[in-house]
């Protein structure tokens, strides 16, 4: 009992630990869900819902929402799940903190909020649009296709580091000059 | 035992139960392995810091395993998409501009919100949801244009290799504890 309460409270598991618990977590996933983990697909139906709350006759005309139909349901759930999860690790182990500007980021450019929201809202853009476009994020593709030995998904994954890689180095290197 | 998961499979109100408890899951292991700080993805992308990788492969290592072997037994059918260089390359590269400007990704987003990251919330969440409506207004288009263009010769890799599962299944995992090895040998 005190080991299981000392592992949940340490600050950081193994990269290899935690991955293995993923690894495992996937499998579950296609056991009693039959489906894989991946979280883009959770933003589409809270967009469509959105959507639907605001503009219910324009939200049901998409193309796109009579594809993927939003709804409260397991690719939603997982999200705020997810939030769920991060919180109460982070509160056990003390890693629970306020951040707006994380220090990687204002080493290079600086303490100022509204720089580093204004890059994070038009990172988000991209990441949204491109995930979509992709179908699929690092969750889906990148480790549940992976698991499945897809092509696309493999492909895709190395994209996401390669564009990944190439903006981050252009954006700190050099525009930050770091 | 199929005919079980098929019931858990088709009742609805436990599946919505299960995201939520397969989303806890998820984001105690997505901070408890670092994987939801902005400094560890960034060090990442940077090629400073290798946590990001570690966490995905060694999912990879063990989920490629343990899936092989519940569709072996017959408690599963994965079902993996085909996909066209249009719609994954062309998408991923965006997805990584994106990746490396916001600094997390839409699972990792959620878990950075859930550890107090104030720039993962307002900016991120705010973000991929601006940049998923509009996706989903231009879909119709983007379709046509660009998703179905350059199909993929196969839709897994043994197809593609032209090799049986298992071996395919050996010689990735060869290659993946290969590099970690690799990884850890050079000091990362």
């Amino acid at each position: 009992m005190v080991l299981i309460l000392e592992f949940i409270t340490q600050a950081t598991w193994s990269p290899y630990v935690a991955g293995a618990g993923i690894g495992i977590l996937v499998c579950l996933a296609f056991l009693l869900s039959n489906r894989p983990i991946g979280c883009s697909s959770g933003f589409v139906k809270a967009t469509g819902l959105i959507e639907k709350t605001v503009s219910p006759a324009h939200a049901g005309k998409k193309e796109y929402f009579k594809e993927i139909v939003p709804d409260v349901d397991w690719a939603f759930m997982l999200i705020p799940g997810i939030v769920i999860g991060a919180f109460i690790s982070s509160m056990l182990s003390g890693q629970f903190q306020f951040v707006i500007v994380p220090s990687a980021w204002s080493a290079t450019f600086g303490n100022t909020p509204f720089l580093r929201i204004l890059v994070a809202v038009l990172g988000g853009v991209l990441l949204g649009f491109g995930a979509r476009w992709a179908g699929g994020c690092t969750s889906g593709h990148g480790i549940s296709g992976s698991i499945q030995l897809s092509l696309a998904s493999m492909i895709t994954a190395v994209c996401f580091f390669a564009g990944g890689i190439g903006m981050a180095m252009f954006l700190f290197y050099v525009i930050g000059g770091a | 035992m199929g005919a079980l998961f098929t019931g858990i499979h088709k009742d609805r109100r436990l599946q919505v139960v299960l995201g939520l408890l397969f989303g806890i899951a998820f984001g105690i292991l997505l901070q408890k392995g670092g994987v939801t700080s902005y400094n560890v993805i960034i060090a990442q992308l940077l090629l400073t810091n290798f946590t990001v990788m570690k966490v995905m492969l060694s999912a990879v290592i063990v989920g490629m395993i343990g899936l092989a072997l519940l569709k072996h037994f017959g408690y599963i059918q994965p079902h993996p998409a085909s996909g066209t260089i249009g719609s994954n390359v062309i998408g991923g590269i965006i997805f990584g501009f994106g990746f490396a400007l916001l600094g997390y990704c839409p699972g990792t987003v959620a878990g950075a919100v859930g550890t107090g990251a104030i720039d993962a919330l307002i900016g991120g969440v705010v973000g991929i949801l601006i940049g998923v409506a509009i996706f989903a207004e231009l879909y119709p288009q983007i379709r046509t244009r660009f998703l179905l263009k350059g199909p993929l010769p196969a839709v897994t890799v043994q197809e593609f290799l032209r090799i049986n599962t298992w071996m395919t299944i050996v010689i990735m995992e060869a290659v993946m504890i290969g590099f970690l090895l690799v990884l850890e040998y050079l000091g990362y």
